[in-house]
């Protein structure tokens, strides 16, 4: 052993957490494949000092709605209190541990009673009746010193940008403005910014794979126009097309974004590879490809993730948010909340329900991230100490104009690892 | 013969025809100014209109089949389409509703067979020249989770 390795194997005390390089150009396989990473994520992933999307805004309008949802492995319930906030807590009761709601949304709640012994939370998530708490006839009861105060479900802290609601159990949590930084915030602002939303369809995607394997995927845009001939072939999304990166200074969170270039012809680049993109095809009813401009600014494509797992689309005019939760260490739920806006015209509307099939689990474009992890999966499935190569586009994590890169996939990796402490 | 009769042979010859890949004369299942939508209970009963799978008309539903044949990337598989028998809702002229629950096992290349949806189809037939064509059909999947993908049509 020399000297820098037997340094690096000291540095971390246990030998199977080491990265295999200082650099973010490799990514050891078995980060996809151990229950020990899956156990550490959950505490410094999805409750560590980090923000988990929880749902819309407009999902809970007003006092006594709520949904429930998931925060890595921990069950929560987000609810909006008749004072009009936003509240969340672990859909978890403090007396035995049983789910306290059972419902996956609703309205009119006045409180939440767990069914096991009837421990009763307000809207808050604070606890307020105990059954039987003084006994029956001056028998059983909780002792005097029990205080109900001292026994509530983990509450999260929450924040909303632009209709968003977020979450987090940790406190020490940077407030959400820092966490995004502007460039992220101007655009999710840019997508959702002064509209009111309104959902039209919601899909789970169960997903053969890891959970990072899909953050990957969603962050490569240089799978996107080799993968997916449909988004290519209509010139949809081109590398070639003006277009590029935003990778943020923690590196987690990215925006890959492309305009249109009428005057772009066939780029030479994509004969010379002589990739499946460059087939002829053509479509029987064109009017799925006629939509609008949404925003007034030629950009027909934005992806934007939030580390470590929320995702905002724009595809055309198909607006969506993804929510990705990790179900165990090879299996994830892609969550998909379609949108769509209030002030739509009809014929705006029907553009939005044609182009969703761009997206979703029978997505013309987002069919294969649907299984491409899977094959990942699979195909790493013996190779626990072999590494995948992140070498496109250089060795760093940052902005840039080319999309023929993995800058943001390795930005998923370094915010990934400064959180894991590897 | 009679409009049961007439739906019971489409219905039949619709699966026949996706369990069998014949992909391509799926559409001629659907009149041209068809609605097909694959939906969740869940958002059916919510009321909310995006499908995974949304056409209004027969060359979105030609188009699906050039794209599972010559753009999508999917691994090889089949269904087994199982349905139940037709419930006639209503008739009117030549058209009538029905509701029909089915059963898909998925079946991949490698032999594993899953219960990948169950559901109801919710059909508009119109029937002309003495054969049901689908004027809309709305699949309402009883669950609003997919595994993996959906490519080839319920």
């Amino acid at each position: 052993m020399d000297q820098s390795s037997a340094q690096t194997t000291a540095h971390n005390s246990d030998p199977r957490q080491a990265w295999p390089s200082p650099g973010l150009t490799r990514v050891p396989y078995r980060v996809f494949q151990k229950d020990e990473t899956y156990e550490k994520e959950q505490g410094r992933i999805f409750q560590g000092p980090l923000w988990h999307y929880l749902c819309m805004e407009i999902e809970i309008p007003v006092g006594g709605d709520f949904r429930t949802t998931k925060v890595g492995d921990a069950p929560v319930v987000v609810s909006r209190d008749h004072d009009g906030e936003i509240y969340a807590f672990e859909n978890r009761c403090a007396h035995r541990g049983a789910l306290i709601c059972l419902d996956t949304h609703g309205k009119g709640r006045k409180d939440f009673s767990c069914v096991y012994h009837a421990w009763t939370y307000d809207t808050k998530g604070n606890l307020i009746g105990v059954a039987f708490k003084d006994g029956v006839k001056g028998k059983g009861g909780m002792p005097e010193t029990f205080k109900m105060e001292d026994h509530n479900p983990r509450k999260l802290r929450v924040a909303t940008i632009n209709g968003l609601v977020f979450g987090s159990f940790s406190e020490e949590v940077p407030p959400i403005e820092e966490y995004l930084g502007d460039e992220i915030l101007s655009r999710i602002e840019r997508v959702l910014g002064r509209r009111k939303p309104v959902i039209i369809g919601r899909y789970t995607q169960v997903l053969p794979n890891n959970w990072k394997l899909y953050m990957e995927n969603v962050k490569d845009s240089y799978h996107a126009s080799i993968l997916h001939l449909f988004f290519t072939t209509f010139e949809l999304n081109r590398l070639s097309q003006k277009g590029a990166i935003i990778v943020d200074a923690s590196g987690g969170h990215h925006v890959s974004y492309s305009q249109i270039d009428p005057d772009a012809g066939k780029s030479e680049e994509y004969a010379k590879q002589q990739l499946r993109s460059e087939s002829e095809y053509k479509l029987a009813d064109p009017s799925l490809l006629q939509g609008f401009d949404d925003y007034g600014d030629g950009v027909t494509l934005q992806i934007l993730s939030v580390f470590p797992t929320f995702v905002l689309q724009q595809i055309q005019n198909a607006i969506a948010v993804r929510q990705i939760v990790p179900r165990g260490v090879a299996r994830t739920d892609l969550n998909w909340t379609y949108l769509a806006f209030a002030d739509d015209t009809p014929e705006q509307r029907m553009v939005r329900l044609k182009q969703a099939n761009l997206v979703g689990p029978a997505g013309y474009i987002s069919m294969e991230d649907g299984c491409v992890g899977g094959f990942v999966q699979r195909g790493i499935a013996g190779a626990s100490n072999e590494e995948a190569v992140l070498e496109m586009g250089g060795a760093l994590a940052e902005s840039s104009e080319s999309r023929v890169t993995e800058a943001s996939v390795r930005g998923f990796w370094k915010a990934y690892r400064t959180h894991m402490g590897i | 013969m009679d409009a049961y009769r007439l739906i019971v042979q489409a219905q039949s010859d619709y699966i026949r025809c996706i369990d069998d890949d014949r992909l391509e004369e799926w559409p001629d299942h659907f009149h041209g100014n068809c609605k097909y939508v694959v939906t969740s209970a869940a958002n059916y009963r919510e009321g909310l209109e995006a499908g995974i799978i949304f056409a209004n008309s027969r060359g979105m539903l030609q188009d699906r089949v050039s794209a599972l044949r010559d753009a999508n990337i999917y691994e090889r598989q089949s269904y087994r389409h199982i349905l139940g028998p037709p419930a006639i809702l209503s008739e009117s002229g030549a058209e009538v509703r029905t509701e029909t629950p089915f059963l898909v096992a998925r079946i991949l290349q490698d032999g594993d067979t899953d219960l990948f949806a169950t559901g109801r189809y919710l059909d508009l037939y119109r029937i002309e020249d003495s054969r049901a064509k689908l004027q809309e059909r709305i699949v309402v999947c009883d669950s609003s989770r997919i595994d993996t993908l959906l490519a080839l049509p319920l």
